[in-house]
């Protein structure tokens, strides 16, 4: 008797975390179709340009050019179920409690670092955990609303007369299609940093995420009466 | 593994008035957010090393093969869906898309229209329908479906009221420019053709170049928004051949593609009109 099973991840979130995982890919490359159109941004030093997207070998490698229409299609049909899935887990999340275990308080933010810190091995002290530490809870929150914010900057470019409003208040068009495009940038990020993290967490927590169990070790009875029997 | 074997644990209290067994406790900081926010563990009862080791291969097994079969059902079945059947999917989910965009859709949302100091360079994009020479003087607008149906020259365009607007012109490639254009609004030259309300008129209507080589089709909600002119002018001076001499359309309501060039006929249909750039794979509503 020194193991126990620890549900971590209920059904539906499994589901609606792996289906996002294609959906947000496919975003993302019928996305490429379409901005390679007008492939018009760059990181910048004041006027030198460090890296522009996307090199030409980029699309050539992965067949992009001239494929705009089909960008479209595939943008407009899946960003449906991209939609979809991001509100049933956003209501999911807060009718089951979820939450909880999910959204930062303020203190995370002061913690955050801590836990970056701890990961790059330079603070030894383990960071306060439930599920998740501080720095998980604000990367999962900031995550969600990444994905709100595609949302929302993607409707503004998409009916930007009808939602006109929306679209001046994201600073016009071409800046909301500016701000599409860098919460591409951030969800690969992202993307990069969750898999690292994922595998430097083992496959323990890997397989977590697919069977939504976990193997923790049972604590020893604190009670008084048990520490008795214990003795 | 039953679930109801699963115990909901509240921090340490919880787990005790539960079961009267205990479980692993967040270090009891105030700070932790897991107690600050009151989250919730979910552990089985305690167990041997090998039993959890044989509930846990279970679950393993389970999940991967679900998972796999899965992904695989997803990543075959697009990929062996015919290609009929994918256009097919993809063509109706832009028309489903249509249908919701109509629902929401109000003549009387204006696109901004920006101050001239805003006005950006224009920029030239196709040619479709403008490759031969054609003389100002014999060019007419031929308007069929509505009214008496009639052909207009362009003085007598130019006598109809004259609406001037500085919008953003926004091309399906994904770029924009500011233009300043003058011309006709399409409802006033409905009204010139004693046509009535959008209500009344045909559901659509197709625009051709003189030539016919490049045509487009447009919703009769669209057409008759008050910021879909026909265009004489740009920027303050008469079209140039390039950008669609003598009259081309103009609107905020429809991406480029649909604001044909050198219009020469005009048609209130019912029949959806054929577009050159849908029958390319592209949008047919293609509303903004």
């Amino acid at each position: 008797m020194d193991k126990q099973l620890e549900k971590k991840h209920p059904l539906a979130v499994r589901w609606m975390h792996w289906i996002n995982f294609p959906l947000l890919a496919l975003m993302i490359w019928s996305g490429l179709l379409i901005y390679w159109a007008n492939a018009v941004y760059s990181l910048r030093l004041g006027s030198y340009e460090v890296f522009h997207f996307f090199p030409a070998g980029f699309y050539e490698t992965l067949g992009i050019p001239f494929r705009l229409a089909e960008g479209l299609q595939l943008h407009f049909f899946f960003m449906w179920l991209f939609t979809i899935n991001g509100i049933a887990y956003i209501i999911y999340t807060f009718l089951s409690g979820e939450w909880r275990a999910l959204l930062p308080v303020p203190a995370s933010f002061r913690r955050a670092p801590l836990v970056a810190l701890h990961d790059a091995h330079i603070v030894k002290s383990k960071p306060p955990q439930g599920k998740y530490n501080d720095a998980q809870r604000i990367a999962y929150t900031g995550v969600i609303l990444m994905g709100a914010g595609s949302v929302i900057t993607g409707l503004s470019i998409y009916k930007p007369t009808q939602i006109g409003w929306l679209t001046s208040l994201l600073g016009g068009y071409e800046w909301a299609r500016w701000e599409h495009f860098w919460l591409m940038v951030l969800f690969v990020l992202f993307f990069g940093v969750h898999v690292f993290q994922v595998a430097m967490a083992g496959w323990a927590n890997f397989r977590s995420m697919i069977t939504g169990y976990d193997v923790v070790d049972a604590e020893k009875p604190t009670t008084p009466k048990e520490e008795t029997v214990e003795v | 593994m039953s679930e109801d074997k699963e115990i909901l644990i509240d921090g340490v209290r919880g787990l005790e008035d539960k079961s009267g067994t205990t479980g692993r406790s967040w270090p009891d900081d105030p700070e932790n957010t897991a107690t600050a926010l009151k989250e919730f563990r979910y552990l089985s009862e305690p167990m041997s090393d090998a039993e959890a080791k044989r509930q846990m291969s279970t679950r393993s097994r389970r999940g991967f093969l679900v998972g796999g079969m899965a992904g695989l059902l997803g990543i075959f079945g697009w990929r062996w869906m015919p290609d009929e059947t994918k256009s097919a999917l993809l063509r109706r989910t832009l028309e489903f898309n249509e249908r919701v965009s109509q629902v929401f859709y109000s003549p009387k949302r204006l696109a901004p229209e920006f101050p001239p100091s805003r006005i950006t360079a224009a920029r030239y994009n196709g040619a479709l329908g403008l490759e031969n020479e054609i003389t100002a003087s014999d060019w007419r607008l031929n308007v069929a479906g509505i009214g008496r149906g009639s052909a207009f020259t362009i003085e007598q365009i130019k006598a109809m009221p004259r609406t001037e607007m500085i919008t953003e012109f926004k091309c399906i490639e994904g770029w924009s420019t500011i233009v300043h254009w003058t011309g006709v609004r399409v409802s006033d030259l409905v009204a010139a053709c004693g046509g009535g309300s959008p209500n009344d008129l045909p559901r659509y209507v197709a625009m051709k170049t003189p030539d016919e080589k490049y045509y487009v089709g447009w919703d009769i909600e669209a057409i008759m928004h008050p910021q879909t002119l026909l265009a004489y002018e740009m920027n303050g001076v008469p079209l140039t051949n390039e950008h669609g001499a003598p009259l081309r359309l103009a609107s905020p309501t429809k991406y480029g593609i649909k604001q044909i060039k050198r219009i020469g006929s005009i048609e209130f249909t019912n029949e959806r009109p054929r577009d050159y750039w849908a029958e390319n794979g592209y949008d047919w509503y293609a509303g903004l």
